[in-house]
């Protein structure tokens, strides 16, 4: 799957697992930050990303400062999992 | 002397219609807990986007507190809350369960299983309210006037709190019912057992 469609199936995902109902994928930047004054996600949403990243990609994030910088935005979130499924 | 209290104000949430000191503030027709409580929420202009992130208990138990407390000053007013229900987080509960019944494909998730106590939603309306005050959340057959009669009269005589939010939210499958009172020294309403029982049946 190109980058550009992984970053639009993440914002669809997102919004759908964590209940962002005021959200459409079109409110979301690529690169807004995903927590603080971005989305403004808190710890609980950090843990069902991380439910996310395995359950639909087969990638176990176990190292609490790797997900600080893996969660920083789309853009970065989508490179992570391209580089580690090929997609 | 002792000071006598009474209640100041009280919702309802059932049926379809949210209610507040017997009339009626929002309806909708919709059998759907969901969607009635999403569409109550927009009509509330209320601007809280973490509400759709509850589970059901806590959207009903927030939702009628909200209507209550939205006129307060809250946190300087030392508000103490004493709920309770019969179906405890059951709801929530049967969800989490679900999602662990199958070792093949264990992915709990996080975000509802932070819900799956009754007394989350107490957290979920003092965030909110700023109350950092005195909480109880209490599992009955049925609503209990009794009990809470006596909780509320403790906290308010022992100066535990200036006023009490207390009451009845159950939420189990698709029925839901929301009782919530405040008692404090102003108010028309006398708080007795006997006034307590017969507004919870007036709706």
């Amino acid at each position: 799957m190109p980058v550009k469609e992984l970053r639009e199936e993440l914002k669809e995902k997102i919004i759908a697992q964590l209940n962002l109902e005021e959200f459409s994928v079109s409110d979301i930047d690529d690169d807004d930050a995903l927590f603080g004054d971005g989305l403004g996600l808190d710890s609980i949403d950090a843990l069902e990303l991380i439910v996310i990243l395995d359950k639909d990609y087969g990638i176990k994030l176990t190292d609490p400062n790797e997900g600080k910088e893996v969660f920083k935005s789309i853009t970065v979130l989508a490179d992570y999992i391209a580089e580690r499924t090929n997609k | 002397m002792n000071p006598k209290f009474n209640i100041n104000t009280y919702t309802h949430i059932r049926n379809g219609k949210l209610s507040l000191n017997g009339n009626i503030v929002f309806e909708d027709e919709t059998k759907d807990f969901s969607t009635f409580i999403k569409s109550a929420y927009r009509s509330q202009d209320m601007d809280y986007p973490k509400f759709f992130k509850m589970d059901n208990l806590s959207k009903l138990a927030f939702m009628a507190a909200d209507i209550i407390l939205r006129s307060t000053s809250n946190s300087e007013e030392n508000i103490a809350i004493v709920l309770s229900n019969k179906a405890s987080s059951l709801d929530t509960d049967r969800k989490h369960q679900e999602s662990i019944l199958d070792s093949d494909n264990y992915f709990p998730s996080p975000s509802v299983f932070v819900y799956t106590l009754p007394n989350i939603c107490i957290g979920e309306i003092c965030i909110k309210h700023l109350l950092f005050s005195e909480n109880s959340f209490f599992i009955f057959d049925n609503f209990n006037p009794d009990h809470l009669w006596i909780q509320t009269e403790h906290l308010l005589k022992t100066k535990k709190a200036n006023k009490v939010l207390c009451g009845w939210v159950d939420f189990d499958d698709s029925n839901y019912d929301a009782f919530l009172y405040l008692v404090e020294e102003e108010g028309d309403l006398d708080h007795t057992i006997k006034d307590i029982k017969q507004l919870y049946l007036c709706q």
